[in-house]
């Protein structure tokens, strides 16, 4: 990434070489769909550009593959399995999509279940669309993308209490005391920049840190995260 | 014996038929208690008691010409009747053209696709078994429907036919007479007895029966009808019970006494019945099981439609009036969003079975209680406030200043931070809670606040102070305020029956109201 230094990663001053962000928006809501492409656009941000949108699983599992775009914004709760289907036919044959999870569910288990499900990060709908240009943008250079709800959630899961399983794997299934700080400045809602100064360290280091986590609330076997990930409930 | 003379002329009219015909009953009663028994009276009890004497004859005509007819539809309960089966069998229906007598015999031989002579013969049977025949005969007389079809292709019951017929009414009359005249009747008269009740009740049950439930069991009749290689031994059985308990019945003319035989006789006969019906009973079970299961389901569309109208619809009704007012529209979007997400997601909403283990109902636990404070916020000031809450503690009076505290700071941020986004972070952890209130508003210098913002700060530190936590409140014009509380959660006091309390938690969480208890 190009913004390593302290300069903030929401800098709109990206290098102009650079292509835009090819961004594919599945969601069964019209409405929401053409609300997202508006606020995009209404940024005029030459950092994104959204290039198509599918309304249920089957066109977006087709459509994905065929217009391979760099980060899909996924919506969580669709007929027919959901974003989670999308991602279990799309993502083991296509690793270099991203995708970042959009939903109105605020539920633990649809949160944890979509990152299982290889999403590399997870916002709400009511994210305004300053904040989800910065997201894609993020997740689209490797990132992981963690809203406060989730940083939570993560917390909670990881946490030590009374009658928890022991431990298999510390290397998945326990947390670094820094990788623990950084998820609780985002629970706070600090912003990457932010927390990178409160610990003294770099964005960069706060990135590795963030995508450390996120690759242990995907493959750790810890009991919340799979009870989350398949006590999955559907609206 | 005598068979009726025949009709006039009964191609076209069948109810002049039936009208000419010698039961006493004529066409308008036939139509009037007309039911709309199916296929089920006369798919099993088939081994019971069915066929007739005054066996009458109808064409074999093409069994019910579908046309949603309007004379039928007299018959009581059922104003539609649908003429075919959803597993596409004929409906057993009364033949309207071309019956000999009632059609009955027709329609029979129609529902189950046998010749028309073979029904009248069974009939003509069983009437040696005191009239069997002829009570099976009525019955289905009043039970079953007539065929509502007027139209179609008259089938004109051909005058060799319509002799056949009569001529096989006289056989069965012959043999009701004989019977009797053996003193055979009275014998079979108790079996005939439970059996024709068996028939009339199942006939009514089936009567009262709704359409759904009537589809479902006909489904399971169908099975019955025409039985699995494995059901067949189950059939065989059956009636061989049925026919052992007559058998011993005639024989105890002569061995028994009348009543002990009698009773054996009913007894197999019913045991047989019921060895035939078996699969018919099991379906029935379930049957019952996925309408329960429906029922169910059916309550809870009908709860989630009625808490969406009284929310939802509201609130939106409610922001089309208040369409000028940007900040009211923000206020109730917000709050309707929050109450629908506590419904949907929260321990004692909609999913509160399934609600995470440890949180309670009501406000006794800190995050329950630090989101009514938030909710109360956003209510007031019309900014959004999303408490993230890692862990949980059981309230006391410190933690209800805790977050009394916090809701002070909440208030402070919306009032003066220009922002209309505040993040509120809670954790319990090694003994203490904290909350963390922020907002990435305009800031001040803590150390030249104004004599209103530096009271504010006094409140929620002079709080946290009197119940043994601290705050700490950090600030920078033009990079926002964060306001950070701990509390310890064990209490100061340790009084002693405290010690009583098996759960480590809960003794470390325990109040003055816990010594009240």
């Amino acid at each position: 990434m190009t913004e390593q230094d302290p300069t903030t990663p929401e800098d709109t001053e990206t290098p102009q070489a650079k292509p835009p962000v090819r961004v594919f928006l599945v969601d069964d809501h019209a409405m929401f769909r053409s609300g997202v492409k508006a606020e995009l656009a209404g940024l005029h941000d030459e950092r994104i550009e959204v290039i198509g949108e599918a309304g249920s699983v089957g066109e977006a599992v087709v459509r994905i593959q065929g217009d391979q775009p760099d980060v899909v914004l996924l919506d969580v709760h669709m007929p027919d399995g959901g974003g989670r289907a999308v991602l279990d036919q799309v993502h083991d044959a296509l690793p270099e999509v991203v995708f970042l999870a959009l939903s109105v569910s605020d539920a633990s288990e649809d949160v944890i279940n979509v990152i299982r499900g290889g999403a590399r990060g997870y916002v709400t709908k009511t994210i305004s669309g300053r904040e989800l240009a910065d997201a894609v943008v993020r997740v689209a250079a490797g990132d992981a993308v963690f809203s406060p709800r989730l940083a939570g959630f993560v917390l909670d899961a990881f946490s030590e209490k009374p009658g928890t399983a022991p431990v298999s794997d510390p290397e998945l299934d326990l947390l670094s005391p820094r990788e623990r700080e950084v998820l609780k400045l985002l629970a706070r809602g600090y912003a990457y920049k932010e927390i990178a100064s409160q610990l003294f360290i770099s964005i960069k280091t706060v990135e590795t840190h963030v995508s450390s986590v996120l690759r242990k609330t995907q493959k750790s076997n810890r009991y919340e995260l799979s009870r989350w990930a398949t006590d999955r409930r559907l609206v | 014996m005598s068979a009726p003379t025949p009709a006039p002329d009964n191609r076209p009219d069948p109810e002049a038929a039936a009208a000419a015909g010698p039961p006493p009953d004529p066409a308008t009663r036939v139509e009037n208690l007309a039911a709309p028994a199916d296929r089920p009276a006369s798919a099993q009890p088939a081994p019971s008691a069915q066929p007739a004497p005054s066996a009458q004859p109808v064409p074999s005509a093409q069994p019910v010409p579908p046309a949603p007819p309007a004379v039928g539809s007299r018959a009581t309960a059922a104003p539609r009747i649908a003429l075919q089966t959803p597993d596409g069998i004929d409906r057993l229906l009364r033949r309207r053209q071309g019956a000999v007598l009632a059609g009955v015999a027709g329609g029979v031989a129609d529902h189950l696709k046998v010749p028309v002579i073979w029904v009248r013969a069974a009939f003509a049977v069983l009437s040696a078994l005191a009239g069997a025949g002829l009570v099976a005969y009525a019955l289905l007389w009043i039970f079953v429907p007539q065929n509502p079809a007027v139209t179609g292709p008259p089938t004109p019951t051909t005058a060799r036919e319509r002799r056949q017929a009569f001529g096989i009414a006289a056989i069965g009359l012959a043999l009701v007479l004989i019977g009797t005249a053996l003193g055979f009747s009275s014998a079979v008269g108790w079996v005939l007895g439970p059996l024709g009740l068996a028939a009339v009740g199942a006939a009514f049950i089936w009567r009262e029966a709704d359409d759904t439930r009537r589809a479902r069991w006909r489904r399971s009749a169908s099975g019955l009808a025409t039985p699995g290689a494995g059901a067949w031994w189950r059939l065989g059985g059956g009636i061989a019970l049925v026919i052992g308990g007559l058998t011993v019945f005639a024989l105890g003319q002569f061995e028994f006494s009348a009543i002990r035989s009698a009773l054996i006789a009913v007894l197999l006969t019913l045991v047989g019945i019921a060895l035939i019906t078996i699969p018919w009973w099991l379906r029935l079970v379930r049957a019952l099981g996925d309408e329960r299961s429906e029922r169910i389901a059916e309550t809870e569309r009908a709860e989630i439609a009625a808490h969406l109208h009284d929310s939802v619809l509201q609130t939106l009704a409610l922001i089309q009036r208040q369409s000028g007012d940007a900040r009211e529209v923000l206020r109730l979007a917000r709050g309707q969003e929050r109450e629908l997400r506590t419904w949907l997601y929260g321990p004692a909403g909609y999913a509160g079975a399934r609600g995470a283990p440890g949180h309670t109902d009501g406000d006794t636990m800190l995050a329950a209680a630090l989101a009514t404070a938030a909710a109360d916020v956003e209510d007031t000031y019309a900014v959004k406030v999303e408490p993230v809450v890692v862990g949980d503690a059981e309230v006391h009076p410190g933690l209800a200043a805790l977050v009394a505290a916090a809701k002070e700071a909440m208030v402070n941020s919306a009032k003066h931070s220009g922002e209309t986004e505040l993040s509120v972070y809670a954790e319990v952890e090694g003994g203490t809670a904290s909350v963390f209130v922020r907002d990435r508003g305009v800031g001040f210098d803590p150390n030249a606040v104004d004599a209103d913002r530096r009271g504010l700060a006094e409140s929620i530190r002079g709080r946290m102070d009197r119940h043994g936590g601290t705050a700490r409140v950090r600030s920078e014009p033009g990079h926002g305020t964060e306001v950070e509380l701990t509390m310890p959660i064990e209490q100061q006091q340790p009084p002693v029956e405290l010690k009583k309390r098996p759960e480590k938690e809960s003794a470390r969480t325990a109040d003055s109201t816990g010594a009240d208890r």
